[in-house]
């Protein structure tokens, strides 16, 4: 008895519902997960409760929980940009690293004067990972070739270079042959909250950014080309706008923003450069989900981003307290993305089933 | 009572926006052929789909040969010997024309296809198609296209062969061996389904005619009981007048001259062969031919979306390089594209369709930021000017009926672009009133003095609005007539590549 | 100098086998039109799965089946997800691979270090291995890698010499043109999708149990996206694939043999991601002049309802 399956469009579908069908994506995505924590013979119901806790239920956690947020907010601004412009950025985990090596490098082994450094810092991490960026962008705009795979390729390459770095020529005097760089000195550390992890210069570039790119997208003229270019690249063409250079233009954005985030974790976490699992716990991956659910608008990658920051703290939570692989974020994340994928077609969507 | 070999009663199919077909019965005897007719979006097209299986009706019965059957999916049509010849042609363009037609027949799993060739060969003998069977698809004209997909459907045995809108892509001739060809189907008792929209060719070729107008049946008719003037009112509800006045107009100074042209097209093969023509103000200059002649090569070298080779353009006495798209707007040019889907963003506003050209410029930017009151005013203003039909202006473009898309196309376009208007099939599937909407705009446009170049394959708009003709067969102007003096006959000649005095 | 061309030719085409497989899967997932991005995710679960399934039952080849099924049951979520449901292939597929790499990693914890009492044994085919130079390389291998070169081979026949195979690329160019014809479009992309499942996962399970062999975190290190860089490469074509996948299983030998000159095995590590970006870059320009092209409907979910 074959099933069929009819798709009709709804003609203007309510807000409400996209935001209804996040929800139980979300709630949904729980629900699976909470049978791996049965496999382990953990009550899910117990784990949740631990997670949550410690993420979002006491100051240090909220505090931490923030630290994981302001990377995440950075590398979704981007994507979403990129995104928008009809570039698939799979490389934000590696543009992040390369703001991270560029911060280490400037603080360790450059005569920049202590009262700059900071700055510089930024400036150089954006650059370097816009440089990331666009050599991607360049292939896929003059060549054609796919930017999923050359992003994607890139990451690999920055995970080696890092490495690379701190097992070789980088690699710290003063540690024991560990492999890590030295500490970078003081003037380069970012302020913090007092009491907590919080660095506050990068917090604040994420958030004003977050505003900025979607004032840039909503009301210039910048904006209005980028929504034309990726809607419609012919229709682009004809008025005048260049997609080589808005292509180009939001990838250099894109990668831009990782690289400061990269700063940030270098200059306001670590101090040092080490092993990239460290300093980038998936950063890039998870801020594809986010870039996908909030779309530019700042409210909901800030709100997305809190929550997804809070279950990379619950992440470690787990590993400490319950023993489980810090790997069942990766899990927890694959199966929310499937799960808002099927909502975002159920919200657009009607779908009859006939017998 | 003779019996129908196909009959679709009660038939309703609902879309979200509309209701597309209506409590439709509609019953084809065999050898016999049935028009089809309605405007563009009465609904023909969708109860086509509805008898090959491609949409499913929500209710209503189908019978053929008098049993009742279920369609649900071509495949079933085939089985039950329904052909279906669409007006996009569904061909793979990287198989050869013999792979294509083996596709829809039982072959066998390693591929020796020389049974199927024998087979085809026998059938194109037989009716007198001819096409090379092991070229690829995207080797062939338009015409040829269609006549494989001809052969596809014969070799799968139907009895039932439904035409959508064929004439659309050939010229006079290769429209009248078709309907020699469907007459004889005919003959052999087969029951041919002729979609249309146009009159002229219902009276030419049909048995019986079958009228629709917004997803209803208004009348099946014998054409021998009726005429061209009761079947446009049937599909348009309203006495059509046919005749656009056009007063000879003063002709000015030559503001688009083209020079021995040559453009390549994406192959790398020449598209447009040393092409020679001047369009003066206050005239329309029109070019026929079946698409893909090169006429939208020609176009896109002279908006600035193509690269020209070699020969020379001149706008307002101007020798152009490559125009920057931007230029355009400077020099007033307006073009209207052939394809509507290149000339706007369906997801972003009617307001923000309509500033496509003028976005960076003064009063909707300054330094960058957009002005948001004056682009309402402006777009508010645009349409209420052209009538175009929309809740309001922040409504995505994507939700607008073909006709008022093209409204809002032509605000744009037309608001901007005095001097020079490049129009591009400009009626394409839209409805009676649309057409005649756009055609007295243009006429209009003209009577002011615009410069009008005029692409389309719809002979009868050529005739009507041109003060000059020319033909394009291959890249190449074939001839040029004055409209007083033009005749049907010959510019079809043309159309099929026989230059004048052959 | 002789044994050393041959030991680095042995290297290269045990080291290109699991991407051989895995690239003829693909390029029937995208011949038919659905672009499967999982691939590094099916893998990794399949090298898990291989490796568990192994250990548990001290038999490599139960292992290598339990690897095909588990590759291709997540595959099938893949192509409900994407084919019926239609959602974003891009998106689809990286939360597969996200969902995949997590999984396998929860799954293999504790079987890190551990080496596996039995792998899968080289054959040295009588005759054709004492021929020098191509015996030992060639004909000395495991018998998946026999397999793997057979099977390039009859998936090359059967997708450009069969009635099968000319249906699955109708689909990939126009699946509303094989639609008309009667052809069920989405029973092909769900076949070529489970296809494409079943061979990464194979693949995976090579990787765990006869190329490494064990298992540590993150085996695959990133060879699901070579393997789709590979597929684009090797123009689509099976038999391409076979000389595209040992040449980059040569780079990967040759990263190897470099590390005893001094060069920090992390530059070398790089080599093969650098050199697939290379690669595509090379190609695209090749695939621009010969205008040989992605199958045309590659990534575009087909609809039958909505009007056209």
């Amino acid at each position: 008895m074959v099933i069929k399956i009819r798709f009709e469009r709804r003609v203007s579908p309510p807000k409400y519902l996209s935001i209804l069908y996040v929800i139980i994506s979300i709630l949904s995505a729980f629900f699976v997960s909470g049978f791996i924590f049965k496999a382990y013979g953990i009550n899910p119901i117990l784990a949740y409760r631990i997670i949550f806790t410690h993420a979002y239920g006491s100051p240090s956690g909220i505090y931490e929980t923030i630290v994981k947020a302001i990377p995440l907010i950075l590398c979704s601004v981007g994507l979403s940009l990129a995104f928008k412009a009809e570039m698939w950025n799979i490389g934000a985990e590696g543009q992040l690293l390369l703001g991270a090596i560029m911060a280490t490098g400037l603080a360790l082994f450059t005569p920049t004067p202590p009262s700059i450094i900071v700055p510089v810092m930024f400036i150089g991490g954006f650059m370097a990972g816009a440089l990331w960026a666009v050599i991607p962008a360049i292939l896929k705009v003059l060549l054609n070739v796919n930017e999923v795979i050359t992003t994607m390729m890139m990451n690999y390459i920055a995970i080696e270079l890092v490495r690379y770095l701190i097992y070789g020529p980088w690699r710290g005097a003063k540690e024991w042959g560990y492999p890590i760089t030295d500490e970078i000195p003081d003037a380069a550390k970012l302020i913090c909250i007092p009491g907590t992890r919080i660095h506050i210069p990068t917090l604040a570039i994420a958030i004003s950014t977050a505003f900025i790119v979607y004032l840039i997208i909503m009301r210039t003229t910048l904006g209005y080309e980028i929504r034309v270019a990726g809607e419609n690249p012919e229709a682009a063409r004809y008025a005048g706008i260049s997609y080589l250079k808005i292509s180009i233009l939001s990838m250099i954005i894109s990668g831009g923003l990782a690289g400061i985030a990269g700063v940030g974790e270098i200059a306001g976490i670590h101090y040092r450069l080490r092993y990239p699992e460290s300093i980038s716990m998936g950063y890039g991956f998870t801020s594809i989900i986010v870039a996908w659910l909030g779309r530019l608008n700042p409210i909901s990658i800030i709100i997305a981003s809190i929550f997804f920051g809070g279950l990379l703290v619950g992440g470690y939570v787990m590993k400490m307290i319950l023993g489980l692989p810090v790997a069942v974020v990766y899990v927890f994340n694959g199966i929310t993305l499937m799960f808002i994928l099927v909502g975002g077609v159920l919200s657009q969507y009607k779908i009859k089933l006939r017998g | 009572m003779e019996q129908y070999i196909v009959e679709m009663r009660n038939i309703v199919k609902r879309f979200p926006e509309v209701l597309a077909n209506d409590h439709i019965t509609f019953k084809v005897k065999a050898g016999e052929v049935h028009a089809l007719l309605g405007e563009n979006g009465a609904g023909k097209t969708t109860l086509m789909n509805i008898l090959y299986g491609i949409y499913s009706a929500d209710e209503g019965e189908i019978y053929i040969n008098g049993r009742k059957v279920q369609i649900s999916s071509p495949r079933d049509a085939i089985n039950l010997g329904i052909g279906m010849v669409h007006q996009h042609f569904m061909l793979i363009d990287t198989l050869t024309v013999l792979e294509n037609i083996a596709l829809s027949l039982e072959i066998p799993f390693w591929k020796p296809l020389d049974k199927i060739r024998i087979k085809v060969e026998e059938v194109m003998k037989k009716y007198g198609l001819k096409v090379d069977l092991d070229a690829k698809i995207w080797q062939l004209s338009t015409g040829e296209k269609q006549r494989v997909e001809i052969i596809k459907i014969i070799c799968r045995g139907a009895q039932i062969l439904i035409l959508d809108e064929p004439t659309s892509v050939l010229t006079p001739t290769e429209t009248k061996e078709l309907f020699k060809f469907l007459r004889k189907m005919a003959s052999e008792g087969k029951a041919i389904i002729f979609v249309t929209h146009k009159l002229k060719e219902v009276m030419e070729v049909s048995d019986r005619v079958t009228v629709l107008r917004k997803g209803k049946v208004i009348a099946t008719l014998e054409t021998s009981e009726t005429n061209e003037r009761m079947l446009a009112k049937m599909m348009v509800g309203r006495d059509v007048i046919f005749e656009l006045e056009k007063t000879p107009s003063i002709i000015g100074d030559p503001i688009l001259k083209v020079e021995k042209l040559r453009v390549l097209n994406d192959r790398g093969t020449i598209a447009v062969k040393d092409v020679s023509f001047t369009v003066h103000s206050g005239e329309i200059y029109g070019i026929a031919g079946v698409a893909g002649n090169g006429q939208r090569e020609l176009v896109e070298a002279i908006v600035g979306l193509r690269r020209k080779i070699s020969g020379k353009i001149f706008i307002n006495g101007i020798e152009i390089e490559k125009l920057n798209p931007r230029d355009i707007g400077e020099m007033e040019i307006a073009f209207i594209p052939e394809d509507r889907r290149m000339g706007y963003i369906p997801n972003m506003s009617v307001a923000e369709n309509l500033i496509l050209r003028s976005y960076n410029k003064a009063p909707f930017s300054k330094w960058m930021l957009l002005n948001y009151n004056a682009i309402k005013e402006y777009a508010q203003k645009l349409i209420d000017e052209y009538k175009i039909v929309t809740p309001n202006e922040n409504v995505m473009a994507k939700l607008l009926s073909g006709g008022n898309l093209q409204r809002m196309i032509l605000a744009r376009e037309l608001t901007i672009g005095k001097k020079l208007i490049i129009a591009v099939h400009p009626t394409y599937g839209l409805d009676v009133g649309s057409t005649e909407y756009v055609r007295k705009l243009l006429l209009k446009r003209r009577n002011e003095g615009s410069a009008v170049l005029l692409i389309s394959e719809d002979l009868d708009e050529i005739l009507a609005l041109s003060d000059r003709i020319a033909v394009m067969f291959e890249g190449e102007i074939i001839g040029e007539v004055e409209a007083e003096k033009a005749n049907i006959e010959k510019i079809g000649l043309m159309m099929a590549g026989v230059k004048e005095g052959e | 100098m002789q044994s050393y061309i041959e030991t680095l030719l042995y290297s290269a085409i045990r080291a290109g086998t699991p991407l051989l497989i895995a690239t003829i899967g693909e390029i029937y997932a995208e011949r038919s039109g659905v672009m499967n991005l999982g691939v590094e995710g099916m893998m990794i679960m399949g090298a898990v799965t291989g490796y568990m399934v192994t250990y548990m039952f001290n038999d490599p080849w139960i292992g290598i089946l339990a690897a095909i099924i588990v590759g291709g049951l997540i595959s099938l979520i893949h192509a409900f997800l994407s084919i019926t449901l239609r959602v974003n292939q891009v998106v689809s597929g990286l939360s597969l691979t996200m969902l995949g790499l997590g999984l396998s990693s929860i799954m293999g914890k504790k079987y890190v270090g551990i080496s596996l009492p039995v792998t899968i044994i080289p054959i040295k085919i009588p005759i054709l291995s004492e021929i020098p130079i191509i015996g030992p390389s060639l004909f000395s291998q495991d018998p998946i890698v026999y397999i793997s070169m057979i099977l390039a081979i009859i998936m090359w026949i059967i997708l450009f010499k069969t009635s099968f195979g000319m249906k699955i690329r109708a689909v990939g160019e126009n699946p509303a043109a094989a639609d008309s014809a009667g052809i069920n479009v989405f029973m092909i992309r769900y076949i070529c999708v489970l296809i494409g499942g079943m061979l990464s996962g194979l693949a995976g399970a090579y990787l765990s149990e006869s190329y490494t062999p064990a298992w540590i975190e993150n085996l695959t290190a990133g060879i699901g996206w070579i393997v789709i860089g590979l597929t684009i490469f090797s123009l689509w074509n099976p038999l391409r694939a076979l000389w595209g996948s040992y040449f980059f299983g040569g780079i990967r030998a040759l990263q190897f043999r470099l590390q005893p000159l001094g060069i920090s095995p992390n530059i070398l590590a790089m080599l093969p991601y650098a050199s697939t970006i290379i690669v595509l870059s090379i190609g695209a320009k090749e695939t621009i002049r010969k205008r040989i092209g992605a199958p045309s409907a590659l990534g575009k979910p087909y609809i039958r309802e909505e009007k056209y």
